[in-house]
């Protein structure tokens, strides 16, 4: 489609979308590298979750390139071919599988092959054992593997999340507000997590929570009214005049 | 691999449902054919009949939690798989009769001489002889399930819109087979049947063998629906129960998925529906009224959705409550049916295998059989 794309991880360009004539997003243009991990923030409604909505196939853009590896066209794709090309998601809301098992929540996650034949016939292995326990001590939850995943609190239910994203071994993983609803040493604990994951794979984490922000000391993106208002250090942006006057004017 | 794979799949719970089934498939013919009239341990033959033909309701019900409890398929037309699979069977009965039909015609069935066929319609080739006959009753209703899951699955229909669209599956068959040119003896379907396999249809003895037949075929019918529902399958087909949108994020194809199970649940369907037109005589366009299917569904919700043994609970329960009912107070039964599910509805969410947990266990039983609803808060996080 365009050079610009060659080399990138994940490569939007001019996107736009609107819902009932109301563009969430306009004229999007965004340009991750393989390795990079990017921090976006920007008001409620500014179109961070449509974005990775966009991202993941579950809404098509109206216009615009939204290309994977430099070269897979996303827009062409369900949500689960891009699943399965290695791009991971942990929704705002958290969503497990509540009448699952934390276990069987990892189990299901867990890289593997998705077809229908090969889920009835499959076994665990103990790689795959071996797999799930070291996740469970990842996001700290080998005590409660047994336990539903209904009856875990609302920071856990996030750590979970994390878990199951981890357990595909996505290639890029996008992060919709994870600290939400955590204590303040959940969400320290939090970014920590990030940041070792982020030493081996691409991640865009999308959050309020600016203590959380200024702890993963990566490039920030500013998305306001479905496009991008500024870009670079945490320090650059909240220093940027426009940056202000969304936050703090109007 | 396929043994392992079908021995492992049962529980204690699921080994004694089994164990019963084709301890039920022994000691009720014996106690029909053996035990003298008189004796308490004497079954009678009207006993028997009705008894097979709750095990053929338990085996529809099973096959409607099956995607109902486990994959969140509500659906309100799993009777016209039932019927597809009871005409298949009716055909071949029918073709048993030969020239002993009022009109002795070697070949037509009466109907067809009433309306002055002159030949059999090539879908009735073939029927004459068991075998084909037996793969018709699994692949009929089969085909018809893939074809009708894969336009709706792929396009996403989910929910109630779904499931009026099952019911409208059904109705329209209902409508069809009314019909005297679609060739399936309309309005009057399909009886006065002789034999079966060579054997008199009415003798004791295939009355016997049909009954045990029926049990051994729920057992294996149990024994398949829990394998698949504790494979790694049936823990997909339960997050797709439970957050579709995100079991796709993961990267399973919710569609395939679905396809699997309703198709699967669409043959189990077709074979209850073929053990039990033997056993009752006759099929006909009745079975695909849409109130059918959904008591069927009635019968699953109250024995308890989301187990494999509720609904076999729930169609036994339920039907017995219908016979003694229409015996004692006919015009009274669908209030009462009504009635019934409109209370298992508001405090039995997990029917009367749930309300057993609770009582009997203490808890409901976690992961797998679990329902979302109704369990309890004992182990907090
Ligand atoms: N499916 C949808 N239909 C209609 N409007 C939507 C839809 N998804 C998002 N929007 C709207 O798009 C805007 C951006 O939403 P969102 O991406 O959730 O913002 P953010 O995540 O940045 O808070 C909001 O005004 C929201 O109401
Ligand atoms: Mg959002």
């Amino acid at each position: 489609m365009t050079d610009k794309a060659e080399g990138s991880l994940l490569y939007l360009d001019d996107v736009s979308v609107s819902f009932d004539g109301f563009r969430a997003i306009n004229r999007l243009s965004l340009v991750l590298e393989p390795g990079e991990m990017r921090a976006i923030i920007g008001p409620n409604g500014a179109g961070k979750t449509t974005m990775m909505d966009i991202i993941t196939g579950k809404t098509r853009p109206d216009t615009g390139d939204v290309l994977f590896d430099g070269s897979v066209d996303l827009t062409r794709l369900d949500e689960a071919a891009i699943a399965n090309l290695g791009i991971g998601r942990k929704f705002q809301k958290p969503t497990v599988f509540e009448s699952h098992s934390v276990e069987d929540n990892i189990a299901l996650a867990l890289k593997a092959r998705r077809g229908a034949f090969a889920a009835l016939f499959h076994r665990r292995s103990s790689v795959e054992q071996g797999r799930i326990d070291a996740l469970l001590e990842t996001i700290r939850l080998s005590e409660k593997r047994d336990l539903l995943a209904a009856r875990l609190s609302h920071g856990q239910k996030q750590w979970l999340e994390i878990g199951m994203l981890l357990a595909q071994e996505p290639r890029l993983l996008l992060v919709d507000e994870p600290a939400a609803g955590m204590t303040d040493a959940e969400t320290a604990e939090t970014a920590i997590l990030l940041k070792e994951i982020a030493r081996t794979q691409s991640v865009v984490v999308v959050e309020h929570d600016m203590t959380f922000v200024r702890a993963l000391d990566v490039k920030v993106t500013v998305l306001h009214e479905g496009s991008v208002l500024a870009e670079g250090s945490l320090d650059a942006v909240s220093s940027n005049p426009k940056v202000i006057e969304v936050y703090l004017g109007r | 691999m396929i043994t392992t794979f079908l021995i492992d799949s049962l529980d204690r719970r699921g080994r004694i449902v089994v164990g019963l089934l084709v301890a039920l498939a022994l000691l009720v013919p014996a106690g029909n054919l053996l035990v003298p009239e008189g004796n308490v341990f004497h079954v009678s033959t009207y006993q028997l009949t009705l008894c097979g033909k709750y095990l053929t309701y338990a085996l529809l019900a099973l096959s409607v939690d099956l995607v109902w409890g486990y994959c969140g398929i509500l659906s309100l037309g799993h009777g016209a798989f039932f019927a597809l699979g009871g005409y298949a069977m009716g055909m071949y009965l029918m073709r048993q009769i030969g020239t002993r039909g009022v009109y002795a015609d070697p070949l037509l069935p009466d109907f067809m001489v009433f309306l002055n066929w002159k030949e059999l319609p090539w879908f009735w080739q073939g029927f004459d002889m068991a075998w084909y006959a037996l793969l018709m009753v699994v692949l009929v209703p089969g085909l018809l399930a893939l074809v009708f899951g894969w336009l709706s699955f792929r396009s996403r229909v989910t929910g109630v819109y779904l499931s009026i669209i099952t019911q409208a599956l059904t109705y329209a068959l209902l409508l069809a087979f009314f019909r005297n040119d679609m060739g399936f003896g309309g309005n009057n379907g399909l009886t006065d049947f002789k034999d079966i396999l060579g054997y008199p249809i009415q003798a004791p003895g295939t009355r016997a063998a049909l009954f045990a037949a029926s049990a051994l075929m729920l057992a294996i019918g149990f024994v398949i629906a829990s394998a698949v529902v504790r494979s790694k399958l049936g823990k997909v087909l339960v997050a797709i129960r439970d957050a579709e949108s995100r079991t796709r994020f993961i990267g399973y194809r919710v569609e395939h998925y679905k396809l699997f199970v309703w198709t699967l649940s669409a043959a189990m369907a077709g074979i209850a529906g073929a053990l039990y037109v033997p056993q009752v005589g006759i099929i006909n366009p009745s079975e695909f009224d849409p109130a059918a299917s959904i008591e069927a569904v009635i019968w699953v919700a109250v024995g308890g959705r989301g187990t494999l043994v509720g609904p076999l609970i729930g169609a036994v329960a339920v039907n017995f409550g219908k016979t003694w009912f229409t015996g004692v107070l006919p015009e009274v039964w669908l209030y009462a049916l009504g009635a019934l599910f409109v209370v298992v509805t508001l405090f039995l969410p997990r029917g009367i295998v749930g309300l057993w947990d609770k009582l009997v266990t203490g808890r409901a039983k976690p992961a797998v059989e679990a329902n979302g609803a109704g369990r309890q808060t004992g182990e907090a996080a």
